[in-house]
């Protein structure tokens, strides 16, 4: 199924334009991209967060799809449900199998924190939906707050920087080799600069017989501060400081997807955010030095589950 | 309030604050230790000043990964010996309810902030409500004793703060400040005493470790909790207990230990419960009224006195434990009690349950994010009892 950009460029748009998320945000790009790939029918699901918020502002929407918002914890709950109802109505013969696909496009705030054990506790229990994390490493929705996909030295407004503490002090956890460790059937990470390797991947996760999870990068020109037309510019920055690989994951094989060459060095992504410009410091050196050896120690581990020469 | 004369002898520093700021300074000066929230509209300035400003203090501020996380650590700094509070919205309030249940019961002393806003669910996340009375109240599972602080102003939100961590520490129990995002994120003129303000700290028991049980009554209604790491070794646990702390069975056991933990709050309640009153004296209608709603209230009465109506204010400052007496006094001296409250008539039950008809109670009521509006107060006037 290669992806025909002038067959898709006939196809309606699932999310309609004339949302309300804000200029240069990735997150309708990606979410156009992947429900492209997907098709219809389809039904969405989104928890509590920035797209949940600018795509519905009342009374308008701009879902041509069904979508449920419940809360911030529990997305995954929500569509397992709605997932299980299908499946058991369709083999009560109650209702005619349509091949219905179920999605679910959620926050880094409501995957890595607040809704991870829902997450882990759906794809445990084996729901056939693809779960589309759209990371912008942070509480933006609610005011630039850090969570656990904020890279360590980073502002928020609850990370703040003083002249003893340069931003948050811990290191981003690996959520999506979290999802991977559940020996699902599909797991990637994407970005939105890398389109044909993100619609690919998201017709793989769905076509997957099980649960499915997409990691995307989403640049926050708000957050991350940058000017809202190098959104894209920055997602192909992050593969190249390979502080975002391209992966994915297919029935526990690691497959690597982009080999930037030459591999940038972190301070490259630093420079070109607002959030960082406090480790452009003589003082803070050592935090650069110690992101530029966090970056490497994970690159070469990838490398190693991708089987990959170093 | 705020028509005190500065003095040379309690100098005050005059500013403009912003409700949620002034919680978040009433923690400090209170002697907050330790702070674990989560982001959520329209409590997260508290949370981003706290950020900045704990860390400086040498005390510590924490983002959980949601609010049951937030409540728990609270709790576990609280054991520490740290004074500890969290900050939240409805939303989140409710998934804190099975931590309060367990604060209330083991009686850790802890300050919960709930800024309502227009629910049940996601609701109205920038509009404010007055929906988690009952809540407040009755949310976790279980009977237990709970005291709510309910501020009618910025300056008020500040001493309020204070007034709850010193109620948490004098009876060892969690305190909820209610507070709405009307009175929260707007910004007034308020007076911070500049000289220390009261600060209660945690008591301490005056035995040995080896004569020491955590829930003794022997040591009083309110058994001094120490802090771990003290060299008193006891047991906590939502069980039910005995004077150990250990899980009991015995019926003896769980009625002294019920007696103390409902009679230190609810046989206090003329010591522990504030109202406010204003132009009671002649007053033939009262208007009852909390939070941000009592602004509105205020402004009704001043409308009615101009037109030389005899109308009253009863604020009510703490909501729980109710102040019953309060209530049966002005039902006993009205024709009509007007409750107004952004929500479907919550107080308003309890003011009817303690008037049992001595007055003709009216509620005036709104839950849609929208506050009441002095015209709608006015309007209650109107109704012929």
């Amino acid at each position: 199924m290669a992806i025909n950009l002038k067959e898709m460029s006939k196809e309606q748009d699932l999310i309609a334009p004339g949302h309300r998320l804000c200029a240069g945000c990735a997150e309708t790009i990606v979410v156009r991209q992947v429900l492209h790939a997907v098709g219809s029918p389809v039904v969405v699901a989104s928890p509590t967060g920035c797209l949940e918020v600018a795509s519905t502002p009342y009374p308008y929407t701009s879902w041509r799809v069904p979508w449920i918002h419940n809360a911030f914890e529990n997305v995954s709950s929500t569509l397992a449900g709605i997932e299980t109802m299908y499946r058991s109505l369709v083999k009560q013969g109650k209702i005619e199998d349509k091949g219905i696909k179920f999605v679910a496009f959620a926050g880094d705030g409501a995957t890595y924190d607040i809704g991870l054990q829902f997450l882990s506790g759906a794809i445990e229990r084996g729901h056939k939906f693809l779960y589309v994390c759209l990371n912008n490493e942070g509480y933006m929705n609610t005011g630039i707050q850090r969570s656990s996909a904020t890279p360590m030295g980073t502002w928020t407004t609850t990370s703040p920087v003083g002249a003893v503490i340069p931003g948050k002090r811990e290191n981003r956890k690996d959520v999506t080799a979290i999802i991977a460790a559940h020996d699902i059937p599909y797991v990637a990470q994407a970005a939105p600069h890398a389109w044909r390797d993100l619609m690919t991947k998201a017709q793989k996760a769905i076509a997957a017989d099980g649960p499915s999870f997409i990691n995307v990068l989403i640049p926050c020109q708000r957050g991350w501060r940058f000017p809202p037309e190098e959104t894209i510019v920055l997602s192909k920055l992050a593969a190249d400081t390979c502080i975002w690989p391209l992966y994915e994951v297919v029935d526990g094989e690691w497959k690597l997807n982009y080999r930037p060459s030459p591999k940038k060095p972190i301070i490259d992504w630093l420079q070109s955010q607002g959030r960082f410009q406090h480790l452009l410091t003589p003082q803070n050196e050592h935090v650069v030095d110690a992101l530029q050896q966090e970056v490497d120690r994970q690159w070469s581990r990838l490398l190693e589950r991708c089987k990959a020469p170093s | 309030m705020g028509n005190s004369p500065t003095t040379a002898r309690r100098p005050k520093k005059a500013r403009l604050m912003q409700g949620n700021l002034a919680i978040a300074e009433g923690a400090l000066a209170a002697g907050l230790g330790f702070f674990a929230s989560y982001p959520i509209t329209p409590a997260n300035e508290i949370a981003i000043f706290l950020s900045r400003a704990l860390p400086k203090r040498g005390a510590i501020f924490i983002q959980m990964e949601d609010e049951i996380a937030s409540l728990a650590a609270v709790i576990g700094a609280s054991v520490g010996g740290l004074k500890a509070a969290t900050a939240t919205s409805g939303p989140g309030f409710s998934l804190m309810q099975e931590h309060i249940g367990y604060a209330a019961a083991v009686e850790i002393p802890c300050v919960i902030i709930d800024v309502q806003r227009a629910g049940p669910s996601t609701g109205r996340p920038g509009s404010p409500a007055q929906g988690d009375v009952m809540q407040a109240r009755w949310g976790t599972h279980g009977d237990h004793p709970i005291i709510v602080l309910c501020p009618g102003s910025v300056q008020e939100a500040y001493e309020l703060t204070i007034h709850a961590f010193n109620l948490s520490e004098q009876y060892r129990t969690p305190v909820i400040l209610l507070a709405d995002e009307v009175l929260a994120r707007m910004w007034e003129r308020v007076e911070l005493p500049l000289a220390q303000v009261e600060v209660l700290g945690r008591l301490h028991p005056e035995v040995p470790p080896e004569w020491y049980f955590p829930y003794d009554d022997a040591l009083g209604d309110v058994p001094p909790l120490v802090p771990f790491g003290q060299g008193y070794r006891y047991h906590l646990t939502g069980l039910f207990h005995d004077k150990s702390g250990f899980p009991t069975e015995r019926l003896d056991e769980i009625d002294t230990w019920q007696q103390r933990l409902f009679g230190k709050i609810e046989g206090k309640v003329e010591q522990i419960a504030r109202i406010e009153e204003e132009e009671m004296e002649d007053a033939e209608i009262a208007i009852i009224a909390y939070g941000s709603t009592a602004r509105s209230a205020r402004h009704a009465m001043k409308l009615a006195r101009e037109e030389n109506r005899a109308v009253g204010l009863l604020r009510l400052v703490t909501l729980w434990p109710f102040h019953d007496k309060a209530i049966e006094r002005v039902a006993s001296s009205v024709k009509r009690i007007i409750v107004a409250e952004m929500n479907r008539g919550q107080i308003l039950l309890e003011v009817e349950r303690v008037a049992k008809g001595r007055a003709d109670v009216v509620g005036v009521n709104r839950a849609d994010g929208a506050m009441v509006t002095p015209a709608q107060i006015m309007a209650a006037l109107e109704v012929e009892g």
